[in-house]
C-alpha cells in the first residue's frame, strides 16, 4: 500500500508537471531557430538510399556537408 | 559453433513438447503441444542437414528484403483469411442457424469472434506491421537489417504465435481478456519474439548511416516498445498447472478491468495508430513522390499522440464500478487527442499539395488518401463517443463495431493495401503491377463495402441503444432484448454484404498481387552498376 501512496502522490503533482512540462519542451525545440533547414533535409530522408544502404559513414558525411553548403 | 548449441536445444523442445502432449489437461493445450514438438522436431532435421556445410556469405551493401517479402505475402493471406471469417460471423449474427450443430462448439459464434479479431489485428496488421518496421527501418537509416537472420526468427516466431493463438480460440482456450486471448504459454512465446522483434530494429537504428532518425522510425518504435509494456502488465497471470492451458489473472475485479481497457485501448492507439502512422509516413510521401507536407508537424504529431494516448483507456469503463474521476480523466483525454489525430491527417493530406492531379491517375495514392480520410472520420467519431452522455446511448451497440470498422477497414486495411502494392512491384522487381484497372476495382469494392458496414452499424446501433432505453408513462421499459435482436436483421444482412465486397477487394488484390510477382514485366537487373548515391 505505502508504494500505491508514493506512486500516486507523485503522478498527482511532481509527476504531472513534470510530463506536462517536457511535452511543451520538445514541441518548443522542435521550433527552435535554424530547424527549418534540418527538417527539410530530414524530410528528404525516404527518397535516399533506396536501393542499396549507404556505402559507409564517410560519404554519408559527405553528403551532409555538401547539403550545407 | 551456434549450430552445434542449436541442435540439442531443438532436440530438447521437441522432447519436452512431446512429454507435455502426453501429460497435457486439455485439448487445446495437447494439440499446441503436438504443434511445438512438429515444429521443433522439423527445425532439427533441418538444422542438422545444414550443420558444418560452409557459410554462406551475407551479400554486404545490400538491403536484407527476403524477411520484408515473407512478411508482406504473409499479410496477404492472413488478411484474406481474417476477412473470410469476419464474414462467416457476420452472417452467423443474422443467421443463427449457421452455428451448425455439427461444428458445436468449435465453429460458434464466441470461437470465431476473437479468431476474427485477433486474425485481423495482430494476423493482418502485425505482418504488415513486421513489413513495414523491416522495409522502413532499413531504407531510412541506409543500413542492412541489424541482426542477420534474426529478422527471420521473428518473422516464423510470429507465424507461430499466430497460428498457437488461433488454434487456442477454436479449441476453447482463452484467458478472457478482450484483444488478449491468447493463454500463458503462448504469451510467452510472443514475450521472446517482440523482444527479438525489438532488438533487430533497435540495432538498425543505432547502426544507422543517415544521421537523423526518420519520424515513421519514431512512430514504429513507440508501437514496438508500447506493445511490450502493454502485452507484460495485462497479461500478469499465473497458470494453474505447467502441464495445462488455464491461467488465473493477478489483478481481479475493477483493476482487471481498468488494466485490460488501458491495454485494449492503447492496443488501438499504439498498434493500430502509432504503428500505421510509421507506415503513412513513409509510403504516402514515396506514392505522391514528395516529402511530408510539414516535418515539424509530423514532430508534434507524434510527440502529443504519445503524451496523450496513453490515458485514453478508462472510456471504456462509463457507468461502471470504475471511479467517475478516472473515467472522466479517459474522456478528457480521448477529446484532446482528437487535436494530434487531425493534425496528422491534415499533414498527410497536404503532403499531395501540388499533386492532386495523381488522384485523378493513380488508385494507389487515392486508396492512401481514402485511407487517411478514414483515419479523421473515426479520430473524430471515436472522441465524440467518449464522451459519457454521447457514450450512454453507444456502449455495447453495434454503434461501437462500427466506429472500430470504419477504422480498421478504412484506415488500416486501406493504408496496407496501398503499401502492398507499392511493395510487391518494388520487392520482386517489377516494373508495375499486373493490372492498375484490378487495384481501382478493388478500392471501390473496399469503400462501397465499408460504407454499407459502417451505415448499417450507425442505424441498427443507434436504434438499439434508443430501444433498450424506451419507457413507458409508468417507467416500464418497453422493449425486450429480444425486440431489438428481431429489429436488426435487416441491417445485420447490409452489414454482411459490405463485409462480402471487402473480401472479394481483397481477393483481386491477392490475385493481382500473384500476378504480379509471376507475369510482370521485369527491371534489368540493376543492382549492382548503379552507385548508391
Amino acid at each position: 500500500m505505502q508504494d500505491y501512496t508514493f506512486l500516486r502522490e507523485l503522478s498527482g503533482s511532481i509527476g504531472t508537471v513534470f510530463l506536462v512540462l517536457s511535452f511543451f519542451g520538445f514541441v518548443l525545440f522542435a521550433f527552435r531557430p535554424g530547424s527549418r533547414r534540418i527538417h527539410e533535409d530530414s524530410a528528404e530522408i525516404p527518397f535516399r538510399h533506396d536501393d542499396k544502404p549507404a556505402p559507409d559513414l564517410s560519404a554519408s558525411a559527405a553528403r551532409t556537408e555538401e547539403a550545407s553548403q | 559453433m551456434l549450430d552445434y548449441v542449436k541442435l540439442p536445444i531443438l532436440g530438447l523442445i521437441a522432447v519436452g513438447a512431446a512429454i507435455a502432449a502426453n501429460y497435457g489437461l486439455d485439448l487445446a493445450y495437447k494439440i499446441h503441444a503436438i504443434i511445438i514438438m512438429l515444429v521443433a522436431g522439423g527445425l532439427f532435421l533441418w538444422q542438422l542437414r545444414r550443420t558444418g556445410e560452409p557459410a554462406i556469405p551475407v551479400p554486404a551493401g545490400e538491403y536484407m528484403d527476403g524477411p520484408v517479402k515473407a512478411a508482406a505475402i504473409a499479410t496477404v493471406f492472413w488478411g484474406v483469411t481474417g476477412f473470410l471469417v469476419g464474414v462467416v460471423i457476420a452472417f452467423q449474427l443474422a443467421f443463427p442457424v449457421l452455428n451448425f450443430e455439427w461444428a458445436q462448439p468449435y465453429l460458434n459464434f464466441g470461437r470465431l469472434r476473437p479468431l476474427h479479431t485477433s486474425a485481423v489485428i495482430f494476423a493482418f496488421g502485425g505482418n504488415a506491421l513486421i513489413a513495414a518496421v523491416f522495409y522502413i527501418g532499413q531504407r531510412t537509416c541506409a543500413v542492412r537489417q541489424w541482426g542477420g537472420n534474426l529478422s527471420w526468427f521473428v518473422f516464423w516466431g510470429y507465424q507461430l504465435f499466430i497460428v498457437l493463438a488461433a488454434t487456442g480460440y477454436v479449441l476453447g482456450s482463452t484467458q478472457g481478456q478482450e484483444y488478449a486471448e491468447p493463454e500463458w504459454y503462448v504469451d510467452l512465446w510472443l514475450t521472446i519474439v517482440w523482444v527479438a522483434f525489438l532488438l533487430t530494429y533497435l540495432g538498425t537504428i543505432m547502426t544507422r548511416k543517415e544521421p537523423h532518425i526518420y519520424v515513421a522510425n519514431w512512430f514504429l518504435l513507440s508501437f514496438i516498445v508500447t506493445v511490450a509494456l502493454l502485452h507484460l502488465v495485462n497479461n500478469m497471470s499465473i497458470p494453474v498447472s505447467i502441464w495445462g492451458s488455464r491461467s488465473v489473472q493477478v489483478f481481479s475485479g475493477v483493476q482487471n478491468a481498468m488494466t485490460q481497457w488501458w491495454y485494449g485501448h492503447n492496443a488501438v492507439g499504439f498498434f493500430l495508430t502509432a504503428g500505421f502512422l510509421g507506415m503513412m509516413y513513409y509510403f504516402v510521401p514515396k506514392q505522391a513522390e514528395r516529402p511530408v507536407y510539414s516535418y515539424k508537424l509530423s514532430i508534434i504529431h507524434f510527440w502529443a499522440l504519445i503524451f496523450l494516448y496513453i490515458w485514453a483507456g478508462p472510456h471504456h469503463l462509463h457507468y461502471t464500478a470504475l471511479p467517475d474521476w478516472a473515467s472522466t480523466l479517459g474522456m478528457v483525454f480521448s477529446v484532446v487527442l482528437w487535436m494530434p489525430s487531425w493534425g496528422g491527417m491534415i499533414n498527410g493530406l497536404m503532403t499531395l499539395q501540388g499533386a492532386w492531379d495523381k488522384l485523378r491517375t493513380d488508385p494507389i495514392l487515392r486508396m492512401m488518401v481514402t485511407s487517411l480520410a478514414f483515419y479523421g472520420m473515426s479520430t473524430f467519431e471515436g472522441p465524440m463517443m467518449s464522451i459519457r452522455a454521447v457514450n450512454s446511448l453507444s456502449h455495447y451497440t453495434d454503434w461501437t463495431i462500427g466506429h472500430v470498422h470504419s477504422g480498421a477497414l478504412g484506415w488500416n486495411g486501406l493504408v496496407t493495401f496501398g503499401m502492398l502494392y507499392y511493395l510487391f512491384p518494388k520487392l520482386w522487381n517489377r516494373k508495375a503491377l499486373y493490372s492498375m484497372r484490378a487495384v481501382s476495382w478493388h478500392f471501390w469494392l473496399a469503400t462501397v463495402g465499408i460504407v454499407l458496414y459502417a451505415s448499417s452499424m450507425w442505424v441498427t446501433g443507434i436504434m438499439e441503444g434508443l430501444m433498450w432505453r424506451e419507457v413507458d408513462a409508468q417507467g416500464f421499459l418497453v422493449n425486450s432484448f429480444a425486440d431489438t435482436v428481431d429489429a436488426k436483421l435487416p441491417m445485420y444482412v447490409v452489414r454482411g454484404l459490405g463485409g462480402v465486397l471487402f473480401l472479394s477487394g481483397a481477393l483481386i488484390m491477392a490475385w493481382n498481387l500473384w500476378m504480379t510477382v509471376r507475369k510482370g514485366e521485369a527491371i534489368a537487373d540493376t543492382h549492382s552498376a548503379v552507385p548508391a548515391e
